[in-house]
């Protein structure tokens, strides 16, 4: 392969979105209550507090102030065991509570899809005037706010989904048009949640990076959602609209989209056009899925848990040219699932790890760390989902057995030493490999580990078009200098 | 046991997907009338 | 839809055979079409199909299996979950099942 220059991620951002007033509007929860079968004051039971959403361990992990090493010390169930004292803010980003995140709805919408109320305007006024990513600009957008009246009339007979905070109405949705179906107030609610925590997301990434974000070339979307009218249903260019409000005014963009494999596939498309030369810094963004919030919500409440599917998740990774230090995408090392490789888990498993190694010469034991999908265990296992990180990682040691690299006894020592227990949340695109990626360039710059391996899996069954399932790797490893 | 019996076949993307269950029940002599792979997360 | 397929079909003349990769999940689906447990959330939820459920990987299923196929499709995910640990599971929910018509 000819390479004019290696590509290298430089930094990456993560966020997380607390949003329990709006779990009753989650696909599952919605339908639940809808038909009867929750009761919304019992769910309502079951929420968090902003401030045990931020001591909860594995949104400590996710931006970045412990890492998945710190597992071995926390004790579990890890809901009941919250760390106190830990800060919104993180070396990856922040968790924003839910207020703030409908100010940023308000302040980034372009088409009056949002109406907050006086008071509740003026509070968040305060409130985001010390957010550090936050300008007056912004803040002006906020406006005076819409009559408490005129947000109940719209509500009632508009069509509008209304907003709450702690239980009162503060605001509303509205929809973006009389008939199109794809164009209502949840659809617009659902595409501004993904558009919001993505902008937020990539200005963290830029303050994280220290770049002039007017020297971003191109943005890859690979969010969840179907942006688009009833004649472009799903039409998309998420990029472009995150990127207007993250100051990149010298990028274009497009969307990326493969289900969970998305954001995998961005980094190795970003890398690609970062190495023939075309751009030299790209930014992959990936904006909240909101349809998932809640999506297990009946396992916990059976189990007397809190729901913990109460965030959106928003992360964005920057690609460079090579500066000689930062850890690189070894585009040579690359997997992707041929439309005739099967959906077995030895045939997935053998492109998506032993392909890429093996182009390199290298064993699955030559792997400091495997990137599988990072689900946080805790929010599945309640719903008997499994834990899936784990599952996978049975699966890679299992190959390696297989194939005789390490004995059938050494199963656990590989999963222990390679893997990690899962962190996310379950966000689709957003868990599946890349929250690693954070603490894999901590490591690699440390000098801890040389390498790490990234494999996201996409359902795309789902979408009944086809039987076939994607996948998609790479391996990231320490630069060895400029060539 | 699987010869002649018709089959619902209900796979999952981490585990066995639902073509695999197929393949290796029709080998059988299974009638597979239905198919389909769920995703949990 | 699954239940359509044993309106159409009758659940004597049918069987379900499942793919999931742990335990837990495989008595999720169990329970599902056995009892119609409301809590789970795919198509299956609040259903009672009373159709028998095995796991592809069970040893009654599996010795059914052309070897290659079962090498090609099944093996390494036999390394993963206990076929005997699945088969003791699952043998519950089929016995409620009997124990339920007669």
């Amino acid at each position: 392969m000819l390479i004019s220059s290696k590509a290298i991620i430089k930094q990456v951002a993560y966020i997380l979105a607390h949003v329990p007033d709006l779990v009753r509007y989650g696909s599952k929860p919605a339908r639940e209550i809808a038909a009867g079968r929750t009761k919304l004051a019992e769910l309502e039971q079951h929420l968090r507090s902003f401030d045990d959403t931020v001591a909860y361990p594995p949104n400590q992990i996710f931006i970045g102030n412990i890492s998945p090493d710190d597992y071995a010390d926390l004790p579990e169930p890890w809901y009941e065991n919250l760390l106190r004292g830990k800060s919104r803010y993180g070396p990856f980003g922040e968790i924003m509570p839910q207020d703030e995140l409908y100010g940023i709805m308000k302040m980034w919408d372009k088409f009056n899809l949002i109406d907050l109320s006086p008071s509740f305007t003026a509070l968040l006024n305060g409130r985001l005037a010390t957010h550090p990513l936050i300008t007056t600009e912004d803040r002006e957008r906020l406006g005076e706010g819409t009559p408490q009246e005129k947000i109940e009339v719209k509500v009632e007979k508009e069509a509008s989904l209304p907003l709450y905070h702690n239980g009162q109405l503060v605001g509303c949705v509205n929809r973006a048009h009389e008939q199109d179906e794809t164009l209502t107030a949840h659809v617009m609610l659902e595409n501004l949640l993904t558009k919001v925590t993505g902008i937020l997301v990539t200005r963290h990434l830029i303050r994280n990076s220290s770049i002039e974000p007017d020297k971003i070339d191109y943005l890859l979307s690979c969010s969840e959602e179907a942006v688009g009218d009833r004649y472009n249903r799903g039409g998309g260019n998420m990029a472009k609209a995150i990127g207007e409000e993250a100051y990149c005014v010298n990028a274009s963009g497009c969307d990326i989209k493969s289900f969970c494999a998305g954001t995998v596939l961005a980094i190795i498309h970003s890398a690609a056009l970062i190495s023939a030369g075309l751009f030299n810094e790209i930014i992959v963004v990936g904006g909240g899925s909101f349809s998932k919030i809640g999506m297990k919500f009946q396992g916990h409440m059976k189990h007397n848990m809190p729901i913990l599917e109460d965030v959106l998740g928003g992360i964005a990774i920057l690609l460079s040219r090579d500066d000689g230090t930062s850890p690189v995408v070894n585009l040579a090392c690359t997997g992707k699932h041929d439309i005739s490789a099967g959906a077995t888990a030895q045939a997935i498993y053998e492109v998506l790890i032993l392909d890429p190694l093996q182009k390199m010469g290298m064993k699955i034991t030559d792997v400091d760390k495997y990137a599988v999908e990072m689900h946080n265990p805790e929010v599945t296992l309640p719903m008997g989902s499994g834990n899936v990180p784990l599952t996978n990682y049975k699966t890679i040691a299992a190959m390696a057995a297989m194939r005789g690299e390490i004995d059938r006894e050494e199963l656990p020592e590989f999963i222990q030493s390679r893997g990690m227990p899962g962190f996310s949340p379950t966000q689709g695109h957003i868990a599946s490999a890349v929250p690693y990626l954070g603490h894999a360039l901590k490591l690699i710059n440390d000098g801890k580990i040389n390498n790490a391996l990234f494999a996201a899996k996409g359902s795309l069954f789902l979408g009944r078009m086809t039987n076939l399932a994607d996948g998609v790797s790479f391996l990231l490893e320490k630069n060895s200098g400029r060539d | 046991m699987l010869n002649g019996v018709k089959i619902i076949a209900y796979g999952e993307r981490d585990g066995i997907q639902g073509p695999s269950i197929v393949a290796c029940v029709e080998a059988a002599g299974a009638d597979v009338i239905y198919q389909a792979t769920e995703c949990f997360v | 839809m699954v239940k359509k397929l044993v309106e159409e079909h009758g659940a004597e003349n049918l069987m379900m055979i499942i793919g999931t990769p742990d335990i837990e999940g495989a008595e999720l689906v169990a329970e599902t079409v056995t009892e119609g447990d409301p809590s789970y959330a795919g198509p299956l939820a609040g259903v009672s199909l009373g159709l028998p459920v095995y796991h592809i990987l069970e040893p009654a299923i599996r010795a059914e299996i052309p070897e290659d196929l079962y090498k090609e499709h099944l093996a390494m995910m036999a390394m993963v979950i206990d076929p005997q640990e699945l088969e003791t599971a699952l043998a519950k929910y089929r016995k409620k099942k009997s124990l339920k018509k007669s």
